[in-house]
């Protein structure tokens, strides 16, 4: 009788003993959305290397708030109800801390909505849409990219020094061709009011006539063309436009085309001579970066794209949020994320509080073949953070009419 | 003047690339009837064959002209695989099963490719000594594109001779107007099949290949190109070979000169032909009309159900009031999503059943429904409940008009023009950007705060999609449903005891679009959001997909597919990155072992 009363309260003590122990050492879940099939697919392969580097070398240091992070990885298929499917799994299901991820405009702002409506914290890799942090912005989401109105003016600022006067775009019929050509346009013609646009083109994406669409343009004469053609369509348009001569009688303008996502599959294809933004991992002299690109590349055995800083910089951002907001608790995260400062390999960048913008920028710079790698790689490329070209907090406002 | 040169030039470039697929795609169906989806897989896995191949032959300059004959011969072979392994086995099923199993090798394949080539896009080589551009009055034309041009007409040629001087080829064209007849005159059909699925696939594999050179490799031109394959096929008229070349040099040429007159309609311009082809000339340019099959209403299985016992249905009926006490929410919300597939996959039932009328098109009607739901919301400001009311009508107000023009037409051009109106309308939402917010969709469509909690969004869907299913069932059961099966299995009959078939068809095609709208409703207040996405084709697909894995000649079918159509898609994407691998082997093994669809076999056990 007295052993099993014995065996009773040991059996007891353990049993009270064991969850408080797990809970102090169950890792802090994040739920992670991307287009891992589909469309996305070509450019999230390296994001999600980039992801477990980073979480990798998170846990190593001891996990955050003590706990480890752990991230489940989910396939939204390119499908907005996908994407929303998954975060009610993640968060109902998983009790996951905050949700991430996101490539494809589209998927970011369905995710986006449901985190406003649920009170849960989303933070945007990569959807490029103005949209997801100002006219549908709201508390519960930050983006880290610069937006396509960022890159537009940075891309502005430089061609609006130069001589070129009639101009011609041609990018996917959709919201990011549409933005990114009118936030270049609008900034070019006030910085040079003789600039005339001759012809604008919008392909379907991922299924552009290349041949008919390169002979239209030259058709029209502009001294100079804005791309926003990106993945299958771009690689098939430069094809066609190198045969026919565009690159010789054309300067080119080519926003993310300077990614190494987009330039590296054209191998010695790639036009040389245009002014793009991108990411020359190649050639950022900062000591903190190459260190970073030693290690990616020793981890996985490639080199970085930019897909991969994206995918790291966003989780040393989610893990330095959990941090700061000391809990997984919403509302101190959501508080947390506004004006946070995260150290990255390419240097300090901030969360505004104003509209959950990161402060990441781009590389602006020119085009060169590289034959000893065989790609086309960026020279004289400058760096400009996203507070030169962000617009200012009381703009921001105006543009946020749902805060 | 040279401008117009150039772009005929560049037209018809891109028109014998669409022929050598179209061709191949037109002889498959019109010798055996099957709707290959896979096509399409075919010609990505011989462009994928032929970037490997030419990097690794030590032929020199030779490499890449040698990669492509292997890649496009290897194509052939394992279209000839497929014929014999797999589609063979289901001839006795009812046709739409070959189409299942040809969409589940879409899936595989395309996780093939994942697998063992990356996701990464690729450019291959260009082709040696075709590589750069001859002047044509005034303006650089690519070499390639001129050999290209030259090349495509002896293709055609090849195939004339093929088709005139050999005894094969002329039983093929025999097949093509009545395989029935070939049979019977002692034609082994079988060899038949397999020859003509390797020809087939050759034809697609070269498309393939010869791309190579031009376009990058992405692991989504299995899709692209398979949509714009049938477009042609079908301008062409299904089975015919020069219908096919005709239909690719109009689209062809069609698209290069659009790009300069109409730049913005080029997302449509390819089906709003179809659709004006086709409401001329309802079996295509140079079609035939079909000759009916002698064993009538074999597109569709006819009807095994016994009527489930009233005493399952109270069971069924307790279970699913239950079920969000006892389901964690995330399963709730599930539970909300195989409901409204369950009255989307219905409501297509209602035609492909019973009507034996297979839309391509039904996504059209679910994302109206959910479109109008949500604009009604938020541009109008209705309440909720009276928006949630209207999308349904909406929906059958489109169905009405396009349903007007489809019912004229039969099997696979009915299916083609629905897919045609489901395209304009997904152009219309992409496009309308002040109306419809274009790519970024209507945001926060949620349901008011008394209709929030999974709960209650749970009894909502279930009330709504259940008595949208019961009254499916009532329309099934009335003399208009009867109706409607006498004229899937004999039009001609039908006709002569007075039933009007066009009316009743209309009728159908109204009911369902309403139906498909009310699950659009349902859907729009679940996910919060609305896309064009939600109107594209691989919408219309998964309904399709659902009525033929439930079984197609059961009145369950539509609910049981869609239940496991979603519950193993569900898992499967948890637990795998190759999820299109999972499901598609699952689908193969279920239709091989369950040829009439899962509900067929239960109803079978129970008789």
């Amino acid at each position: 009788m007295r052993s099993r009363l014995l065996l009773f309260l040991i059996t007891a003590g353990l049993a009270l003993s064991f969850p408080a122990q797990a809970a102090a050492q169950a890792p802090i879940k994040v739920g992670e959305i991307n287009s891992y099939s589909g469309i996305g697919a070509p450019f999230t392969g390296p994001y999600k290397a980039g992801v477990e580097m980073a979480v990798e070398e998170i846990n190593a240091k001891g996990g955050v708030l003590g706990r480890k992070l752990e991230v489940l990885f989910r396939d939204d298929k390119g499908q907005p109800a996908e994407a929303v499917k998954h975060a009610q799994e993640l968060v109902e299901s998983e009790k996951v801390a905050l949700i991430a991820g996101t490539f494809l405009s589209n998927v970011g702002l369905a995710v986006s909505d449901w985190a406003k409506q649920n009170k849960v914290m989303f933070v945007a890799a990569e959807p490029l849409t103005e949209a997801l942090t100002w006219s549908k912005g709201h508390d519960y989401v930050v983006r880290l990219r610069p937006n396509t109105y960022e890159q537009g003016r940075m891309l502005a600022e430089k061609a609006g020094k130069m001589k070129y006067v009639k101009w011609a775009t041609i990018g996917p019929n959709y919201e990011y061709g549409k933005r990114a050509w009118e936030t270049f346009r609008d900034r070019l013609k006030e910085m040079k009011p003789a600039v005339q646009v001759v012809g604008e083109h919008w392909p379907t994406l991922g299924k552009i006539e290349p041949g008919p669409l390169v002979t239209a343009i030259m058709s029209q004469n502009p001294d100079a063309l804005y791309v926003s053609l990106f993945g299958s369509d771009w690689l098939a348009f430069v094809r066609e436009a190198q045969k026919r001569g565009l690159f010789q009688k054309t300067f080119v303008v080519g926003i993310l085309l300077g990614e190494p996502e987009y330039i590296d599959p054209l191998k010695l294809e790639a036009p040389e001579g245009m002014l793009v933004t991108g990411y020359p991992w190649y050639d950022i002299k900062s000591p903190a970066h190459q260190e970073w690109v030693a290690r990616y590349t020793k981890r996985g055995d490639k080199p970085p794209v930019l897909g991969s800083l994206i995918g790291y910089v966003t989780y040393q951002a989610v893990a330095e949020g959990i941090k700061k907001a000391g809990s997984t608790d919403r509302a101190k995260l959501v508080a947390a994320f506004k004006g946070l400062k995260v150290e990255t390999p390419i240097g300090p960048i901030t969360f505004r509080a104003v509209d959950g913008q990161s402060t990441m920028g781009a590389w602006v710079g020119t085009t060169k073949l590289d034959a000893a790698r065989g790609v086309g790689i960026m020279v004289n490329h400058e760096y400009i953070p996203g507070e030169k070209v962000l617009p200012s907090d009381d703009e921001v406002k105006k543009l946020r009419p749902g805060n | 003047m040279s401008l117009l040169l150039v772009q005929l030039l560049s037209g018809l470039a891109n028109a014998m690339f669409l022929f050598l697929i179209a061709s191949g795609l037109s002889l498959i169906f019109g010798v055996t009837r099957i709707v290959n989806f896979a096509h399409g897989s075919f010609y990505m896995l011989a462009a994928y064959f032929t970037y490997s191949l030419a990097a690794t032959l030590p032929l020199g300059p030779g490499a890449f002209y040698a990669a492509a004959l292997l890649a496009a011969l290897l194509v052939a072979g394992l279209g000839g695989l497929v014929e014999v392994l797999l589609l063979r086995r289901v001839y006795r099923a009812p046709e739409l099963y070959q189409l299942l199993l040809t969409f589940a090798l879409v899936l595989v394949v395309a996780d093939a490719v994942r697998f063992f080539w990356g996701t990464d896009n690729k450019t291959g080589p260009a082709a040696p000594g075709l590589a750069g551009s001859v002047p044509i009055a005034g303006q650089l034309f690519p070499s390639y594109d001129l050999a290209v041009i030259i090349f495509g007409p002896l293709v055609a040629l090849g195939l004339w001779l093929i088709f005139h001087r050999t005894r094969w080829g002329i039983l093929i064209r025999a097949a093509t107007q009545d395989r029935e007849m070939v049979a019977a005159l002692g034609v082994d059909q079988r060899r038949l099949f397999t020859g003509v699925f390797v020809l087939g696939s050759f034809l697609a594999g070269l498309g393939g290949a010869l791309q190579v050179p031009r376009l990058a490799l992405t692991t989504v031109m299995d899709t692209t190109v398979i949509v714009e394959a049938f477009v042609v096929v079908v301008i062409g008229g299904m089975g015919s070979v020069w219908g096919a070349l005709l239909a690719s040099l109009l689209i062809g040429v069609l698209n290069a000169y659009g790009v300069l007159i109409l730049p913005k309609a080029s997302i449509v311009l390819m089906f709003v032909v179809m659709a004006v082809v086709l409401i001329v000339r309802p079996w295509g340019l140079l079609g035939r009309p079909e000759i009916q099959l002698r064993a009538a209403g074999s597109a569709v299985a006819g009807e095994r159900g016994v009527p489930w016992h009233p005493a399952w249905l109270a069971g069924a009926g307790l279970i699913l009031l239950a079920l969000p006490l006892l389901l964690p929410t995330f399963w709730v919300w599930m539970a909300v999503e195989i409901f409204t597939f369950a009255l989307f996959a219905a409501s297509l039932h209602l035609l492909m059943g019973l009507g034996g009328m297979v839309s391509f098109g039904h996504a059209a009607y679910f994302g109206l429904g959910a479109y109008g739901a949500a604009l009604l919301l938020e541009l109008a400001g209705w309440p909720m409940p009276l928006a949630f009311l209207a999308a349904p009508v909406v929906a059958a107000a489109a169905a009405a008009v396009f349903g007007y023009f489809s019912v004229r037409l039969t099997s696979i051009y009915f299916a083609m023009l629905t897919l045609a109106f489901a395209q304009i309308v997904f152009a219309v939402v992409h496009q309308w950007d002040s109306v419809t917010g274009g790519d970024n969709g209507v945001l926060s469509v949620w349901p008011p705060p008394w209709l929030k909690s999974p709960t209650r969004y749970y009894y909502w869907a279930l009330g709504f999609a259940g008595a949208g299913v019961v009254l499916l069932r009532v329309v099934a059961a009335s003399p208009f449903g009867l109706a409607l099966r006498a004229v899937r299995d004999h039009a001609r009959r039908a006709e002569a005891v007075g039933i009007n078939i066009r009316a009743l068809q209309w009728t159908a095609f109204v009911v369902a679009g309403f139906f498909a709208g009310l699950a659009g409703a349902i859907f729009v207040f679940l996910k919060g959001s609305v896309f064009p996405v939600y109107t594209e084709t691989p919408m219309s697909v998964q309904p399709l997909v659902m009525v033929l894995l439930g079984g197609v000649g059961a009145p369950s079918g539509p609910l049981i597919g869609a239940a496991a159509y979603k519950l193993l898609d569900t898992v499967i994407t948890r637990y795998t990155d190759y999820w299109q691998l999972g499901l598609g082997a699952i689908l193969i093994a279920l239709v091989l072992a369950f040829p009439r669809g899962i509900a067929g076999v239960l109803d079978w056990r129970r008789s």
